[in-house]
């Protein structure tokens, strides 16, 4: 509300909308039809998903022997794959949830984008646990429920099965509190809709919402909730995944900073891929005016953060390793830095802790193709990241005779080039029938920064405390 | 429909709140108002205590935290105990992940339907629109007309000063 801000803060929403303007300039990419763009890359998007789905059944009809696992290395692609998509997740809910919470007003326009991407972003990464299991038809084993095997109960103990409660919860919780916030913009979209089966889907999609402030008044309480929820169910996700390996005994896993620097990397990778995402749907949905420069430079600054934090677990991680005096500790590190997957580790480095440093100078944070370009490296980064954790400490463990190298199959490159087909199928459906900016949310945030020009002259309690020009 | 209801339609948020405001202590009876968004302040103005569903939140929180802990150690300690290198059975850290977990999933699910009914909310429901520009650009404050002596003029002219764009009865007058 205007009399609570500073004069000095710069509009969200540039271009100085209207109410109604909202409505229809979020709204008109639905209602024309998809563009050549839009089919081109849905096309493309859908073969690679093809692609990815013809692999995954037959490496599920032939088993995992159809990966390039072996004695030594027996976690791959595949836990690479399902950690790096976790971690794409977390911007969504950090976003939606966490910058609600602490009322960083500009989260609004891209709010609803970045949790559906969050959505589809675990949507991708369970994929890759359950084929893992090896016979993906029983993965309901993992929930503990009464059965005729005993009853065979899961164990509690076990980081796996934490794991399994982490991010089917965590999945639970983001879709309803991204369809929560999806209920009064559903109701705009029904209000304007012409044919009579646009409406009627509308209708069942918008839950009878009338807009009133009763209602209002509860959804804002069971929002904050919600947001209040996610906050530490979003840093309890990745410190769980971390778990699966902190608490081994593994040198390079058995480490207690594991889950603060897991969940550091997951919004850091976050970030870039919204950068990516945000980057092409502003300008490809003409949503310059809402998901501004000033949205990016933000978005950068979270970036420069997180990498420096990231940057820090690198280097922790390293004087650790000298620190302990613990042999096989340092040869990991030593091993990780100068062996054969040194490579990996530099590409890591690289991507995750340099190329962000550019990020402080204030002409590269404002140059999109710039941001662009780096939003690429990075995720490719954190991608590595993984593979570097996963990989590296693995493949030469104690005894020297069992050393090993891993390398992906096809399969396992398909696979993996299928996830991101999914991902970008997802979004581009999601794009094309869901309001892509929070209507309502942005509606609240147009007053921001503007003088109040239309204040009563008579009778108005509360005088405005902006009142300039 | 029974009831009747008055209704001012406004454009802008500042002077619906104020419109609210005073309407409610010239004494009227403030049926509803329909916004586009949450408008802040709106509810003070109307006089709507903090909604209680903090509570119902609080109470499914502790219901998942019990359901979790009584599930864990049963399956784990007493149903099916498994000997790992004589640890005990009930060991409550490890039990801490998933407890949390149902922490959350239950007040966050719970809230969500507790909201769902009390709002009367659910799929497919028709909507009871009282202008349809509610989910555009429009605020409609609507006071019900309880008794005879109900003044149109008079609060005609009350929200004239707050710039209503239009009055309208419901049901349109009829008799």
């Amino acid at each position: 509300m205007s009399s609570l801000m500073s004069v000095l803060r710069k509009p969200i929403v540039e271009g100085d909308k209207s109410l109604r303007d909202v409505s229809d300039d979020v709204i008109r990419p639905l209602e024309q039809k998809p563009t050549k763009l839009w089919w081109i890359s849905f096309l493309l998007a859908f073969s690679v998903l093809v692609v990815g789905a013809v692999a995954v059944a037959y490496q599920i009809k032939m088993g995992i022997g159809t990966w390039g696992l072996n004695k030594t290395v027996g976690w791959g692609f595949d836990i690479t794959n399902f950690v790096f998509w976790v971690g794409i997740g977390h911007a969504g809910t950090l976003i939606s949830a966490i910058l609600f919470l602490v009322r960083q007003k500009w989260r609004t326009s891209i709010s609803r984008s970045a949790e559906a991407m969050t959505i589809i972003a675990v949507i991708c990464a369970g994929i890759f646990p359950i084929i893992h299991m090896g016979r993906p038809w029983l993965f309901f084993w993992i929930a503990p429920y009464p059965n005729f095997r005993g009853p065979l109960w899961v164990n509690f103990r076990s980081p796996l099965l934490w794991d399994f409660f982490a991010i089917s919860t965590y999945f639970t919780i983001s879709l309803v509190f991204w369809y929560l916030g999806l209920i009064p913009d559903m109701a705009t979209l029904r209000d304007r809709a012409k044919s009579k089966i646009k409406k009627a889907i509308y209708r069942v999609m918008s839950f009878g919402w009338n807009g009133s402030t009763r209602t209002w008044n509860r959804y804002e309480t069971v929002y904050m909730l919600l947001a209040a929820l996610a906050t530490p169910l979003v840093l309890s996700v990745h410190s769980i995944v971390s778990m699966d390996f902190a608490t081994s005994v593994i040198p390079g896993w058995h480490t207690t900073i594991f889950p603060p620097y897991f969940v550091a990397g997951a919004v850091f990778s976050g970030f870039a891929m919204v950068l990516t995402l945000m980057i092409i749907a502003r300008k490809v949905m003409n949503y310059t005016e809402y998901i501004t420069l000033d949205h990016i430079e933000k978005m950068c600054k979270v970036i420069i953060v997180t990498s420096g934090i990231v940057g820090i677990a690198y280097a922790t991680e390293m004087f650790m390793a000298w620190y302990s005096v613990n042999e096989y500790e340092r040869f990991v590190f030593i091993n990780r830095a100068m062996g054969p997957y040194a490579w990996s580790y530099w590409i890591m480095v690289g991507c995750n802790v340099l190329i962000s440093q550019l990020f402080w100078i204030r002409r590269l944070r404002r140059t999109v193709w710039f941001v662009f370009l780096a939003s690429i490296f990075i995720n490719v980064g954190m991608w590595f990241e993984r593979f570097v954790i996963i990989v590296t400490s693995l493949h030469r463990d104690f005894l020297p005779s069992s050393w090993a190298m891993y390398s992906p199959t096809l399969i396992e490159l398909a696979t993996l080039a299928g996830s991101f087909g999914l991902f970008f199928t997802a979004f581009l459906l999601f794009a094309r029938f869901i309001p892509f900016i929070a209507i309502a949310e942005v509606k609240d945030v147009l007053s921001y920064g503007k003088h109040v020009e239309k204040w009563p002259q008579n009778g108005g309690s509360r005088k405005p405390s902006v009142l300039v020009k | 429909m029974d009831r009747r209801y008055f209704l001012g339609v406004f454009d802008d948020e500042n002077n619906v709140v104020e419109a609210t405001r005073l309407t409610r202590e010239s004494g009227y009876d403030i049926h509803d108002v329909y916004t586009p968004y949450a408008v802040h302040g709106l509810p003070e103005a109307m006089g709507l205590k903090r909604s209680r569903l903090t509570w119902v939140c609080l109470a499914f929180a502790f219901l998942g935290c019990a359901a979790a802990l009584i599930a864990q150690f049963w399956i784990a300690g007493v149903d099916w105990p498994v000997n790992v290198g004589g640890r005990p059975f009930n060991s409550l850290p490890a039990y801490l992940p998933v407890l949390f977990e149902c922490i959350v999933l239950f007040g966050g699910l719970g809230v969500l339907f507790t909201l769902l009914v009390r709002a009367r909310l659910f799929p497919g429901k028709r909507e009871q629109l009282f202008d349809p520009g509610i989910t555009d650009d429009r605020f409609v404050l609507a006071v019900e007309e309880k008794d005879a002596g109900f003044d149109i003029a008079a609060i005609t002219r009350l929200w004239e000063r707050y710039h209503v764009l239009e009055t309208r009865q419901l049901p349109e007058a009829a008799a």
